[in-house]
């Protein structure tokens, strides 16, 4: 595509900063149309994606048994920064997925399980129990029910986890104003 | 209303998970992108950038040894040889403010939080494609304009101070080279 060579690229100086304005270098892209002629490519990408869902379930379960690794290697071996890593990788990888495969209850207790690994002090003194519930949710609203998940049952679980792993990390941090700060902002993804 | 001829446009994709990745090239070329890269960690995305020259780059944050957020700094180097300007969106599943503010300090351009959606992928499209924002260079900061309005009532410190002081155009490659013989 277009790049702008460097004749086009204006710099004014301030005291502080330099403002650098330049010809739109994507403008050749832009093709203005008449309402009739427009096409829909969003429609046309949400069908092809759709296409994909045949794929979702199977998805879904190389992610929970990653995580299911992930949490067996922290079991039997503890904490180091890699195996953190991964279980927080394999977390944080369901957390944004699982509500495009269809699980949006599991991306919440994902995403419940991620604030612990991130805010908690220690995790070495975090309650195994915590993790192990967070996982055992997962791994049952993927293996065990449909994606009518939306029903109660996971939605509920899913609620009462983040309510444990939320007051968990409030005690945990009531001395760490920064990370306390974190935990009690809001979401920039609006709730379900 | 505008069209984005998406079969002119090259983009750059890195996320390393390959279910994500799956997802992202079949948005784009459903969207008509026929140019579409894939990298599965920031480090190859670097490499491919240099390469390729994309126009558009799609990174996930969290990845292994070299992260989305390292990449886009790496990107916005002024003085690199490469393009430092190339529209870079942020897709991850971070979605605290806390997060936008960094992303957006690494000369991230747009931030977009998973779940996926096409059309919040087709919009931060349209705005890098539609509203490029010029770019700032202080001290500590380079990259897209990070004021998207003006905020008259604002009463705390001012990151930018100091009055106009000259306009400098950029001498070509060509000019430079010229010049250096």
């Amino acid at each position: 595509m277009a790049k702008n060579s460097a004749r086009d690229i204006e710099v004014t100086a301030f005291a502080t900063h330099q403002i650098i304005t330049q010809p739109n270098p994507l403008r050749k892209v832009l093709r203005r149309v008449e309402k009739k002629d427009m096409d829909d490519p969003i429609g046309r990408a949400e069908q092809a994606l759709a296409g994909l869902s045949g794929e979702f379930k199977d998805w879904m379960t190389t992610e929970v048994n990653r995580l299911s690794a992930a949490h067996d290697a922290v079991r039997n071996d503890g904490f180091t920064k890699d195996r953190r890593d991964e279980l927080f990788r394999a977390a944080h990888d369901i957390k944004g997925d699982a509500a495009t495969f269809g699980y949006p209850t599991a991306a919440g207790v994902a995403e419940s399980l991620c604030r612990i690994i991130e805010h908690a002090p220690d995790l070495d003194k975090v309650p195994a129990e915590l993790f192990t519930h967070h996982i055992n949710a997962i791994l049952a609203i993927v293996h065990e029910n449909t994606k009518l998940d939306s029903i109660s049952v996971s939605a509920e679980l899913s609620r009462r986890l983040r309510k444990v792993a939320d007051d968990y990390l409030a005690d945990v941090n009531r001395d760490r104003p920064e990370h306390l700060e974190v935990i009690l902002a809001p979401s920039i993804v609006p709730a379900e | 209303m505008f069209r984005i001829d998406f079969n002119k446009l090259r983009f750059l994709v890195c996320d390393d998970n390959p279910h994500m990745r799956r997802i992202l090239r079949t948005l784009l070329h459903s969207f008509g992108a026929r140019e579409v890269y894939e990298a599965e960690d920031g480090a190859t995305a670097l490499e491919m950038y240099s390469h390729y020259v994309p126009d558009i780059v799609i990174t996930d944050w969290a990845m292994p040894i070299f992260d989305g957020l390292e990449l886009a700094q790496m990107i916005r180097q002024p003085e690199s040889k490469g393009n430092p300007y190339a529209p870079i969106i942020m897709l991850t599943g971070h979605s605290e403010k806390r997060r936008v503010t960094v992303a957006r300090d690494a000369g991230v351009t747009e931030f977009l939080a998973k779940p996926i959606s096409a059309k919040g992928l087709y919009q931060r499209i349209l705005n890098v494609v539609a509203s490029p924002r010029p770019f700032i260079k202080t001290k500590t900061y380079f990259g897209p304009d990070r004021r998207r309005n003006t905020n008259s009532a604002y009463m705390g410190p001012e990151r930018r101070v100091g009055e106009k002081h000259e306009v400098m155009q950029q001498p070509s490659l060509l000019d430079k080279a010229r010049s250096s013989i």
